[in-house]
């Protein structure tokens, strides 16, 4: 098989995707729900690195991790959502400036 | 290998059919009987569980295609980690009931974390342990958040949540690349590649997941630089849930770190002892310094936790079998002193009002002498002085180290838990010798007084008779690290 894009750009995208994702959680001065975003974009970054090592090696092992970290993100995203809507009732506001009850 | 094989996983098999069982039950039966029903059952399932790992026996045997391993290490610490569980799960529903909050998904949800947990010391590929991983997780943000009314609680589970999540996105991302530049997700496979003289050197793009790997993990056990989260969800989330996090859930991701470096990555522990000597270095230092001036008592455990990791991190660096032995006796203790002291903290309700305070102990010794007693105990435990478990605990570690010719470690080690000792005998000072605060509410709790008695029994007899922790732990060590 031959691919006409070489490895490294995938490796690259995806790292820069994750670093997007790390600065999106902890440079981020809006909401939660951006945060939410960021760990998804963790995820979907992950993702791009699994299905081009396993398109490049030739082994299906990575495509089926792929999948597993999909199922487990749409998990995840819901037990973070339901976790943002709690937190909304009680401070009526998901501002991440506002999520300063405990120091730290 | 081929085939579905699931003799080795009959624990987890049960575990998880018992626990999905009970969640259609639980729906079924009116809200209040269910919750009071369902503590009891979920501890007799996780005591039946851990009888059935014995039962299984310490052979090595695979399941699920080689994904899951089961062998003496990894039934030690199912064992440890299923009773301390139980212990965890037996001290909540009395804090529930007087908070209002009383679900009967929260044993459910204990359930689900301990199957996990038995997932992550089983894992034997990196899927496996991302599964794991995130099974034992995602119940316990659920169950940092379930006071729903809180904000503190809330709060306290956001920030478990978001950081948890970062942690797991490191540990995948940590995982892709050591796939990507080892060609196997498969920790057999992985140490056989690059065992032996004349192996293939680890690839820079495995080394460098390796090193994600092992950042994810310090994330989970509330290791330094990444134990930021701790303190805030300790504070803030319900204390039973806090008892059920800093003692289980440490077992098994020091289970999994454990293996992941000693089995596909144990020819290479020149190249990870440097991180995990940074880590546990930076933890013992913040967990002796940053507690001192802790005025909450969950916040002070906090502290307490970040510093134990460290030294148990101590043991890990050392890199051989009696450094895996030193962790095993140490993460163990460690575990039951620390349900110990949640139970001692969920007895502290002064007028209906459960408080958290340090100065709330201010003269227990003579408004309640025997509680007084067993949190002196352990707290003189966690301080590490003889003849009490704690020590040993430390001295096992510090050993370990020695011998593997980390000296000056073990030194700092040494001098972290002198500076420690400040503030666990500070609580021992204000319990016995500092002007007594009104006494606290009488509970009619047995399980909470069964389980403190039960730990600082544990914890002062330890000497005594310490050859069943000590063997079955050296035993469980020698299968991770052959001799």
């Amino acid at each position: 098989m031959s691919f006409p894009i070489p490895l490294s750009h995938y490796l690259v995208l995806a790292a820069v995707l994750f670093t997007i994702g790390v600065f999106g959680i902890f440079l981020n001065r809006k909401n939660v729900i951006v945060i939410l975003m960021s760990i998804e974009l963790l995820l979907l970054a992950v993702n791009v690195n699994f299905v081009a090592f396993s398109a490049y090696l030739g082994d299906l092992a990575g495509q089926v991790f792929a999948l597993f970290v999909l199922t487990v993100a749409a998990a995840e995203a819901a037990i973070g959502l339901a976790i943002v809507v709690v937190y909304f009732r009680n401070r009526g506001s998901i501002e991440v400036e506002d999520i300063n009850l405990m120091r730290g | 290998m081929t085939g579905l094989v699931v003799g080795p996983a009959v624990p987890e098999a049960f575990l998880f059919l018992v626990a999905t069982l009970l969640l259609g039950v639980g729906a079924f039966l009116p809200e209040r009987r269910a919750a009071e029903v369902m503590t009891p059952v979920a501890v007799i399932v996780l005591l039946v569980t851990a009888m059935l790992v014995m039962a299984v026996g310490p052979g090595r045997a695979f399941a699920f295609g080689g994904h899951f391993v089961h062998d003496g290490f990894a039934a030690f610490l199912k064992v440890v980690a299923l009773v301390v569980a139980a212990g965890a799960v037996l001290v909540a529903p009395g804090w529930f009931a007087d908070e209002r909050t009383a679900r009967f998904e929260y044993p459910i949800l204990a359930l689900f974390s301990a199957l996990g947990m038995l997932m992550m010391v089983s894992a034997n590929s990196l899927l496996a342990l991302y599964m794991a991983v995130e099974l034992h997780s995602l119940p316990l943000y659920v169950m940092a958040a379930i006071k729903r009314d809180s904000l503190r609680a809330s709060e306290a589970g956001l920030k478990y949540f978001v950081l948890g999540a970062l942690a797991s996105g490191l540990l995948l991302y940590g995982a892709s690349l050591v796939y990507g530049f080892t060609g196997t997700l498969m920790f057999d496979e992985l140490a056989r590649a690059h065992a032996g003289a004349g192996a293939a050197p680890l690839p820079l793009g495995a080394l460098v997941g390796l090193i994600f790997l092992v950042a994810g993990f310090a994330f989970k056990l509330a290791a330094v630089p990444f134990h930021m989260w701790t303190p805030d969800v300790y504070e803030g989330a319900p204390t039973p849930v806090v008892a059920f996090v800093a003692a289980a859930p440490k077992l098994a991701a020091v289970g999994l770190a454990l293996r992941v470096l000693h089995e596909p990555f144990g020819a290479f522990a020149d190249e990870w002892r440097q991180v995990i000597v940074l880590v546990a270095l930076g933890s013992m230092i913040l967990g002796a310094f940053a507690a001192i001036g802790q005025t909450n008592l969950k916040r002070l455990m906090a502290y307490s936790t970040i510093g134990h990791v460290g030294y148990a991190f101590v043991g890990l660096a050392a890199g051989t079998a009696t450094g895996v032995q030193g962790v095993l006796v140490y993460m163990a203790i460690y575990a039951v002193m620390t349900l110990g002291t949640f139970a001692c903290i969920l007895m502290m309700r002064r007028q209906g009002r459960y408080v958290e305070a340090i100065d709330d102990l201010a003269g227990l010794s003579r408004t309640d002498p025997l509680m007084a007693l067993a949190l002196a105990l352990l707290m003189f435990s966690l301080a590490g002085i003889p003849p009490l478990a704690g020590f040993f605990a430390k001295l096992y570690v510090f050993l370990a180290a020695v011998e593997a010719g980390l000296v000056w470690l073990a030194v700092v080690g040494v001098l972290t838990s002198v500076v420690g000792a400040f503030y666990y005998l500070r609580i021992v000072k204000l319990m016995y010798f500092d002007e007594p605060a009104e006494a606290f509410d009488r509970l009619r709790r047995p399980e909470l007084q069964l389980v403190a008695a039960a730990s600082a029994a544990f914890v002062a007899l330890f000497l005594l008779w310490p050859t069943p922790l000590l063997s079955a732990a050296e035993a469980a060590a020698r299968v991770l690290v052959g001799s």
